[in-house]
């Protein structure tokens, strides 16, 4: 088995609150990042998957597929929008780096042919990241 | 749901790497430029990795704010903008990058938010040291 990590990124904004939380709690539990108002990030998406090595091809997956596939399901839908107000994965979840981990793993887990979907990394910064390998994973 | 939490913190900090229980000339051929009597020092990049269920009240697996402040009274607080060697913890032990990522791993043991899994440092680019949290 080999793994495969491909990379993209997107921008968007978000904040955090939770409207089970008074306002005095979301300012203290979420501080700056409750600002109603918003604030953005550079995000990268980095993607692996495990799999044989096509005999034919030397593949695992087809780069160019996995690159689409990425667009269409995640990059595309999040890329340059308001992920609370506009992505319905967040209507009733907090967009937090790990949430978005967990979101992007639900629209790639089962869409990428012939391999496995393995991992889902999420950078909202290069000092700030998640990891999610699936439910019940570990 | 289990998610995995990685936050990178960044100190500068000189060393000299020498044990006193090596001759001059043994410390010379063991440890090289880093022997240097005056100290040398490093734009360190330290990684800690915890992990949990993510908390459906906050979306998180420990709260930023309170990991960010651990991290600035015990991490940057200790570390950053010191020589490493003048530190009680370096005193019998050689202030290499393992060592350094053994004495974060205890730092952050005192976190208890979530689970520590891991913590690497980084010396340069090309050099990092990974301790993970052993299995009991």
């Amino acid at each position: 088995m080999i793994f495969l990590t491909r990379k993209a990124e997107f921008s968007a904004a978000h904040f955090y609150w939770n409207d089970d939380l008074s306002p005095e709690e979301n300012e203290h539990v979420f501080g700056k990042c409750a600002n109603r108002n918003g604030h953005g990030h550079n995000y990268t998406l980095e993607v692996t998957v495990s799999g044989e090595i096509d005999p034919v091809s030397g593949f695992v997956v087809d780069l160019k597929v996995l690159k689409d596939i990425m667009e269409h399901e995640v990059v595309g839908v999040y890329d340059h929008r308001h992920l609370n107000h506009e992505i319905p994965d967040f209507k009733t979840v907090i967009p937090t780096t790990e949430n978005i981990a967990i979101a992007a793993w639900k629209r790639l887990d089962g869409k990428i042919p012939g391999a496995k979907l393995h991992k889902i990394r999420v950078y909202e910064t290069p000092d700030l990241y998640a990891d999610f390998y699936g439910q019940g994973a570990l | 749901m289990k998610a995995f939490l990685n936050r990178r913190y960044h100190f500068s900090a000189s060393h000299r790497l020498h044990a006193e229980s090596l001759t001059d000339e043994q410390n010379r051929n063991t440890f090289g430029k880093c022997n240097n009597p005056f100290g040398h020092g490093h734009n360190y990049i330290a990684t800690v990795r915890l992990s949990g269920p993510v908390d459906a009240r906050t979306g998180m697996v420990a709260n930023l704010a309170d990991l960010d402040r651990f991290a600035t009274d015990n991490l940057l607080g200790r570390y950053h903008l010191v020589n490493l060697n003048t530190l009680p913890e370096f005193e019998q032990v050689v202030p290499t990058t393992e060592n350094l990522a053994i004495e974060v791993h205890r730092i952050f043991g005192g976190f208890t938010d979530a689970f520590l899994e891991s913590v690497d440092v980084e010396e340069t680019p090309n050099n990092s040291f990974t301790y993970v949290t052993p299995s009991i």
